[in-house]
């Protein structure tokens, strides 16, 4: 628990910093904030995403419960971080490309990974035999693996082909030092957090296990 | 290995053949999904104004988007037959491989789809007014790519969705994810036969589809038998 507990006050710390402890951007406002929290954010599901995918793999060849364990834990790990992404990114994007949402092939692709972990989640819930339910899901998360880069080839030849009258993001500048760290400090805290939250997660399924009727 | 047992693609054959034959004898699934096909084109026909988009532009985009839904009624069916006396037990006690349960499955789920296509295809044309007329052999090769990787996708996941509780839910659940790239590269390659553009345009699509199709054939039937019990 103490790590958790760590984390949260990281996180925490981050936030305070980003909000009164870092410069406001010159052209974005204070909008540009939404930084801080969005991209550490995706990076800590993709953290958990990828935990997922290598726990499945490892579960269809050895069978071993822990590593069950641990992609179901971080499976609901990275549905929030992509719920967070996934909210936080409009709030951005309201003001700054002037709609809440555009069919831009990364916002797509995120979308869709959101669905995918969604229906992982709701598959693990549906079946009660463990041993069935750590190989289905296994292998849905080994085939969403493959079906990430069709998704994004599809979108991504779509969005060209069909150019949308959207503001697109322009280059971002290098960082002042001030924002740099801010970022630095916050994606740290996430990361941080991300471990935390699917340590409790796997602590929780290991009770849950152990107390379950046979 | 038993001595006498049917090769792979026999095998596969002869599970296609038991499925086909249990849906010519009963007509029950393809009679509905066609009636629901039907019902799709008419029912999208009447939720568009027809001075606003041109019927070329949204005809593709009913055809693949009911298709799918279509399927996946077909598709639900395809284990759900076994479930029945615990059928797929006889199955699993065959002296056949486990991979060939699935494409002979995906072999009987192919041509009911495909079965279902030759009719919507045709009443799309009439309902929507298209010039099928030269494109007619491309949009069969596109339908024959879509309808290939829809049921990869499918049977795999309707064996998986059978032994789940909420089954019918689950199937679509799962399965519409992985066909965003079909349903996307089927409407967009169609749109461009139909409007008779180069076929450089068209090429993109037609690749991810053949892409998609032998990536998840390959995957699926490699996945199948994780999905049974031992």
């Amino acid at each position: 628990m103490k790590l958790l507990a760590v984390a949260i006050a990281a996180v925490l710390a981050a936030i305070v910093r980003i909000m009164f402890f870092t410069p406001i951007e010159l052209l974005q406002g204070a909008a540009q904030k939404i930084y801080y929290i969005h991209v550490p954010a995706i990076l800590s599901a993709y953290l958990a995403l990828g935990i997922v995918a290598l726990m499945s793999i490892v579960y269809l060849w050895l069978h071993d419960e822990r590593a069950d364990r641990l992609a179901e834990s971080a499976g609901e790990v990275a549905l929030l971080f992509t719920t967070v992404t996934l909210s936080t990114g409009p709030i951005w994007a309201k003001p700054i490309w002037g709609t809440w949402w555009t069919w831009d092939a990364r916002l797509t692709l995120t979308l869709f990974l959101w669905f995918v972990t969604a229906a992982y989640l709701v598959l693990r819930g549906a079946i009660d035999d463990p041993i069935m339910r750590g190989r289905y899901s296994a292998v849905l998360a080994v085939l969403a693996v493959l079906l990430i880069p069709f998704i994004h080839l599809s979108v991504y030849l779509f969005r060209t082909l069909h150019p949308m009258p959207i503001v697109l993001k322009p280059d971002r500048p290098s960082l002042p030092v001030e924002m740099l760290t801010t970022f630095l400090l916050s994606l740290g805290a996430f990361l941080v957090f991300c471990v935390a939250l699917i340590r409790a997660r796997y602590r929780l399924a290991l009770l849950r296990d152990a107390t379950a009727v046979p | 290995m038993v001595p006498n047992a049917p090769g792979f693609l026999a095998a596969s054959w002869i599970v296609a053949r038991k499925d086909l034959a249990i849906e010519l004898r009963t007509r029950s699934a393809f009679l509905s999904v066609v009636m629901f096909a039907l019902l799709g084109l008419v029912i999208f026909f009447f939720a568009w104004d027809p001075t606003a988009v041109s019927s070329l532009d949204l005809a593709p985009g009913v055809l693949w988007v009911t298709f799918t839904f279509a399927g996946l009624l077909g598709l639900h069916r395809s284990f759900g037959i076994e479930l029945e006396d615990r059928a797929i037990d006889a199955l699993l006690v065959a002296p056949i491989e486990r991979e060939s349960i699935y494409a002979g499955k995906a072999i009987a789920n192919a041509i009911f789809v495909s079965a279902v296509l030759v009719i919507a295809v045709p009443a799309l044309a009439l309902f929507y007014n298209l010039p099928l007329g030269r494109a007619i052999v491309a949009l069969g090769v596109v339908a024959v790519l879509a309808a290939i990787g829809l049921v990869a996708i499918g049977t795999l996941f309707s064996a998986m969705a059978v032994n789940t509780r909420m089954a019918e839910l689950l199937l679509p659940m799962l399965s519409l994810p992985f066909f965003v790239p079909i349903v996307l590269s089927s409407a967009q390659a169609s749109t461009r036969l139909l409007a008779n553009r180069p076929f450089g345009e068209v090429l993109p699509w037609l690749k991810i589809l053949v892409g998609f199709d032998i990536v998840f054939a390959v995957a699926c039937t490699v996945a199948f038998p994780h999905t049974l019990e031992e």
